[in-house]
């Protein structure tokens, strides 16, 4: 780089002969022949059953197994993102009595199994055998059985939310927190109340942080989903195709239709993050450098590319350059 | 410029007239904990004044400049801007804590331009500009719009509105900042070592923009270390040190003539 920019590129391209590596061809051949055996084999074994993998992985049955696993998964989600945000702002409240509230959740929630927590929600209207409006610790003035509120399928969402939110509070948490101070300050110094400060200015730059993160918690909600037999709801994807393969005395290919449509799903779903990801991008990421270095915006694409030029043919060259 | 006290054209409530100070600061003390960093600080600026509030680091300028839009509370004395104390309402003798919204009313009045610029960089250099008219005063997009374009245009920046901050230099930057500040029309300007952060090449582009603003009138408290500014365009300079204003006056006698010890042996090191 000290050197001048026209006296770099002046010198004459070198013939450069690329550096060979055999032994990686050796290994990806050795790879490439393992899976190939595996795959001939597996297309030709009884025990999987590729008829019946075909016959039912499109089966209305299934689709619509799909579907509901694919709804629980949505709205888990949405409501588990939405607490997780109040959650995540009461951590950082200055109210003492929010703030341990928030912990104490917290602890509750993540600290014991899904599957424990999904048994307790499916156990509620036996716990709770009425909802009583009124005083607490009085008559009630109107009485409804549990039974008739509570369906299996809102408890499943109800479930998977009020976990997920505990886990979403965190990332939501280390969003705000990725976000400088001074963002808050020029926001509040315009007049903005903490209501649009938070929703214009420090959330949108946060949800960088936020959204990688939270598709690891979408993809891992989606094979959570196949717990909610625990509540019990027995709509979903795994349970459905498991009724299924009781029916044929053959679990493995009602698997393997299982599998197809969860990675189907999850494949969905990893195309929105990328979306999402790019939408909330705007304006980082192509110069990082500037404002903290002394280029000036002055400089075109084409001289960035061109010092990027200089900089590799300079390590090409080492030190015969000079 | 600090001579606009003959007018009686009172243009706002019966406190306020054009010979209210824009800012005054009876007593105003604030502690962090124990530490003292503002100790019975008084001063005044009147409408149109330009003050320069120099000193050491960590002698509470900053501070002070946040006390004045209330995002720091002081400890004691009072503070006023236009008449009116900043985040407190006075009632037979009592200070009631303001509601954050009517605080947040009182800061739309006053610009701020941060050391670090502090632009929004998820907007745009147009979209930083026009954020708080539309969201905080209800300004219609194509009204902030064609304003937040002159705005750029008068600090030189009307062919970047497009620009990310990412895509700007630190000048360039906070000229931006600066014309976020002015879209809210501001009767105050508050400037926290706005070329602090800057390659010394790009200081003269943000001071000469500072020059036009405090032409048009603006009243504007700036800390700064740029002596060569304080002379040239400020009508008062303020010596800070350890939280106490050690010396005021007119800057070209203070900057060759200090009174103080203190102001002395800074001065020795700064210019
Ligand atoms: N939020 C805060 N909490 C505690 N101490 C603070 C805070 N802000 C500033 N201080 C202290 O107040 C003193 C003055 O700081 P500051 O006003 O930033 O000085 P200056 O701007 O003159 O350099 C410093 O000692 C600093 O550590
Ligand atoms: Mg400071």
């Amino acid at each position: 780089m000290s050197d001048s920019p026209t006296e770099a590129t002046k010198q004459p391209p070198m013939k450069v002969v690329k550096l060979r590596h055999p032994w990686r061809i050796v290994f990806a051949v050795v790879l490439l022949a393992a899976v190939a055996v595996f795959v001939i084999d597996a297309a030709q074994r009884e025990a999987f059953d590729w008829p019946s993998v075909g016959k039912y992985v499109f089966d209305q049955r299934v689709s619509m197994a799909a579907g509901y696993t694919l709804l629980l998964t949505v709205l888990a989600m949405v409501i588990g993102v939405v607490l997780g945000i109040i959650l995540a702002v009461m951590r950082q409240s200055p109210n003492p009595v929010l703030k341990s509230i928030a912990w104490v959740y917290l602890w509750i929630f993540r600290g014991t199994p899904v599957y424990v927590q999904l048994v307790f929600w499916g156990l509620l209207s036996t716990i709770y055998t009425t909802v009583d409006l009124g005083v607490p610790f009085m008559e009630a003035w109107i009485s409804f059985p549990t039974e008739v509120l509570f369906n299996a399928f809102w408890l499943a969402v109800i479930g998977l939310a009020l976990n997920e939110s505990a886990y979403m509070a965190e990332i939501v948490r280390a969003g705000l927190l990725s976000v400088d101070s001074g963002q808050h300050e020029a926001a509040t110094a315009l007049g903005m109340g903490w209501g649009k400060t938070m929703r214009r200015v420090v959330l949108p730059q946060a949800m960088r942080v936020i959204i990688p993160p939270t598709g690891n918690e979408v993809i891992s909600m989606l094979k959570t989903t196949s717990l909610v037999s625990a509540i019990p709801f027995t709509l979903e994807l795994y349970m459905r195709t498991r009724d299924i393969s009781v029916e044929i005395f053959n679990p493995i290919p009602l698997l393997i239709v299982a599998s197809i449509w969860y990675l189907a799903i999850t494949s969905v779903l990893m195309v929105g993050q990328y979306f999402l990801e790019k939408r909330f991008a705007r304006g980082v990421g192509v110069r990082p450098d500037a404002g903290a270095g002394p280029v000036t915006a002055s400089m075109s694409a084409v001289e960035l590319e061109q010092t990027d030029a200089e900089a590799a043919i300079g390590a090409k060259h080492g030190g015969d350059a000079r | 410029m600090s001579e606009q006290t003959t007018g009686a054209v009172g243009e706002g409530t019966a406190t306020t007239d054009a010979t209210t100070p824009m800012v005054l600061a009876e007593h105003v003390s604030k502690s962090f904990g124990s530490n003292e960093v503002l100790k019975d600080i008084s001063l005044e600026v009147k409408r149109g004044e330009v003050l320069c509030l120099v000193g050491p680091s960590g002698s509470g300028k900053s501070t002070f400049l946040r006390c004045i839009n209330h995002l720091e509370q002081v400890s004691s004395g009072r503070l006023s801007v236009d008449g009116a104390l900043v985040g407190y309402r006075e009632a037979g003798g009592r200070l009631y804590e303001m509601h954050p919204k009517d605080i947040s009313k009182q800061r739309r009045d006053i610009g701020m331009v941060f050391q670090r610029f502090n632009l929004f960089p998820h907007m745009t250099a147009l979209e930083n500009v026009m954020e708080a008219p539309t969201q905080v005063k209800g300004v219609s997009k194509a009204k902030a719009k064609a304003r937040a374009l002159e705005l750029l245009a008068r600090v030189g920046l009307a062919e970047r509105a497009d620009y990310y901050p990412a895509h700007l230099s630190g000048g360039q930057q906070q000229r931006v900042a600066i014309a976020r500040a002015l879209a809210m029309d501001p009767k105050l300007m508050l400037f926290d070592e706005p070329t602090s952060a800057l390659d010394p090449e790009l200081v003269g582009e943000v001071l000469d923009v500072m020059k036009g603003l405090a032409k048009t009138g603006m009243t504007m408290i700036v800390v700064t270390h740029e002596m060569g500014f304080a002379r040239e365009v400020a009508d008062t300079l303020v010596f800070m040190d350890g939280g106490v204003v050690v010396e005021t006056g007119d800057p070209r006698e203070v900057l060759s003539n200090p009174q103080h010890a203190r102001t002395q042996a800074f001065l020795s090191k700064v210019l």
